[in-house]
């Protein structure tokens, strides 16, 4: 892994969704890399045969009942909406003509 | 009555004026506005005040009590809220420009509860933007001041919370903790500050960092203060899935149990270099302390200590990069005026609503989530973090709690590591083990520096077994009390 060490940052930042500044941009190229170095550490640990912790105490097969309760009303699930119109969020178009 | 003597009171001082007809809820609530008014432009610890509201509530619950019908101990008692925590018609902006103008449309299940239980919800506490920092630096608002010292960060990333009692702006207060953004500023800040066991408080309505580590827990200037609000607050819930099928004991009654000294664990990979000299001397008295009142002391070994720090880093960065994306310009966060196409809504509103630190993790759990990486970190570290909870197990066979410092060195001066986010992150290394194993933990105060900085020690407890870790702190802090010390403001 040690090659790996240098993030294709516009590639990361492009997955993640968030634009960066060229100044962002340069910052975090030398930082993630130093981070990732530290992360190395973790390639030395035997984890043969090892379970993941996904969560401390697992807990499966939470069901609930299939019934109607009482939730937010559309106006108050729209309320924070930066663009909305009849009760419906308003974006960009998403498909080509 | 006059009003410094309410703000310097204990909530279970204040109860009982309360109870004896003394003082109204309206004179407490009153007190601790007019305190926030008087220091708060040097504190800041506070994003936002309702003040109108806490007066309402405070009255509503002077009308209770005269009329025999008060919900319960915490009646009339000022409570703040860091401000990723819900409470309908109120502002929540987890310190980020993203969420400027958001208002929550729903309580969170810890709101409803102090709600039910008559508490004075009162102010939204700053943080590091979206729980990331040990500072509050990266508030988009400004940071928090530690009262102790103007100087020095508060920690984070509750340090709104911390500094808030510890500036006596409020009694008792919530944050949230994912890798000590609890118990790292209540050290820092000179207050008792407590993580449950995972699963035990319910996180619906506390905007997500990290959900496998996130807990909610209080801040409080005692531990009796932290046991009252954390019985309120406990309990399953099932709009969390991942909450904790358990009954509350009252935590509050059991501390008046005496407690049978026992067996506390010094484990050695706390105790090597980093940890400053004051921070050391300090934890040798709490020990001898302890040893004094006959509990025993055994040294142990947590092996995996070193790797906690990576294992959490992958893991929270990764949980965060995947809890962050609701943030994305459509639904509810403030949205990009140059977007043009729905890529761009995404990318440009996220890009010029989060701060530096959130986009830095946000990239940093995406890369460990991506393609080709995923095995190498974020399974890796899950199994890794696996190894860390053994360890403990391994522990908890021989001892009934861990006795570490809860911050290697007391509070540091702003701009001191806000550069390097590697030294930033190792200010969490007494912390972060606890949350990767769910374990419930607490920081108690235990002493000040030369230069008169606080400095807390921290207790370990077993899974789901508050009440013995609150019992074992009790035993100390009933007799030190350093948490009733006020800075000067």
């Amino acid at each position: 892994m040690s090659e790996e060490k240098c993030v294709d940052i516009d590639y990361v930042s492009n997955l993640a969704r968030i634009e960066l500044s060229s100044q962002e941009r340069n910052k975090f190229q030398s930082q993630l890399g130093e981070v990732l170095k530290y992360f190395e550490k973790l390639q030395k640990v035997d984890v043969e045969g090892v379970e993941p912790t996904a969560h401390a105490f697992p807990r499966f097969n939470v069901w609930d009942q299939d019934e109607v309760q009482p939730g937010l009303s559309a106006e108050q699930a729209l309320q924070n909406a930066p663009k909305q119109r009849s009760q419906q969020v308003v974006v960009p178009k998403v498909v080509e003509e | 009555m006059e009003s410094s003597l309410l703000t310097s009171a204990t909530a279970a001082e204040l109860i009982n004026l309360l109870k004896g007809g003394s003082v109204s809820s309206v004179e407490i609530t009153q007190a601790f506005i007019q305190r926030i008014q008087a220091v708060d432009q040097k504190v800041h610890a506070f994003l936002h005040l309702d003040e109108e509201d806490m007066i309402n509530q405070a009255k509503s619950s002077d009308q209770r009590r005269a009329q025999g019908k008060s919900f319960g101990q915490l009646d009339g008692i000022p409570v703040g809220l860091k401000d990723v925590i819900s409470a309908e018609g109120q502002p929540l902006t987890a310190a980020s420009k993203i969420l400027e103008n958001y208002i929550s449309p729903y309580d969170a299940t810890v709101t409803r509860k102090l709600k039910e239980a008559g508490a004075v919800i009162g102010g939204r506490l700053n943080l590091d933007e979206f729980a990331m920092g040990s500072s509050t630096e990266n508030s988009a608002y400004g940071p928090t001041r530690n009262p102790w010292n103007l100087d020095c960060v508060p920690g984070g990333s509750s340090g709104g919370s911390s500094a808030a009692v510890a500036a006596r702006e409020i009694p008792l207060s919530l944050g949230s903790d994912t890798g000590g953004s609890i118990r790292q500023p209540a050290s820092l800040c000179g207050v008792v500050g407590m993580k449950p066991t995972y699963g035990m408080v319910s996180r619906y309505g506390l905007a997500a960092f990290a959900s496998s580590l996130d807990q909610i827990g209080p801040f409080a200037q005692t531990v009796e203060d932290a046991a009252l609000l954390l019985e309120i607050i406990s309990g399953h819930d099932p709009l969390d899935s991942t909450s904790y099928p358990s009954n509350v004991p009252s935590y509050s009654n059991e501390l008046k149990v005496p407690l049978e000294p026992c067996k506390l664990g010094l484990p050695q990979e706390f105790f090597g270099e980093g940890m400053d000299e004051e921070v050391r001397k300090s934890i040798d008295l709490v020990i001898e302390f302890y040893k004094s009142k006959g509990f025993e002391m055994i040294e142990l070994s947590l092996p995996t200590t070193d790797l906690s720090i990576p294992v959490y880093y992958v893991i929270a960065t990764a949980e965060a990069s995947s809890n962050l994306a609701r943030y994305d310009g459509i639904r509810y966060t403030s949205r990009s005026e140059r977007a043009t196409n729905a890529i761009d809504v995404y990318a440009k509103s996220r890009g010029e609503g989060f701060g530096e630190e959130v986009k830095r993790r946000c990239i940093l759990g995406a890369y460990a989530l991506s393609s080709g990486y995923y095995d190498a970190y974020y399974l890796r570290a899950q199994k890794t973090r696996t190894l860390i909870r053994k360890d403990f197990d391994q522990a908890f066979k021989q001892v009934d709690a861990i006795l570490t410092p809860t911050s290697p060195t007391p509070a540091f001066k702003f701009g001191d590591k806000s550069e390097d986010p590697i030294s930033m992150y190792l200010s969490d290394i007494y912390t972060i083990s606890t949350n990767l194993a769910g374990l419930p933990g607490i920081s108690v105060p235990c002493g000040f520096s030369q230069s008169g900085l606080p400095i807390g020690m921290q207790l370990i407890g077993q899974a789901l077994n508050e009440s013995k870790l609150l019992s074992i702190a009790h035993v100390y802090d009933q007799e030190h009390k350093y948490g009733r010390k006020a800075p000067s403001l």
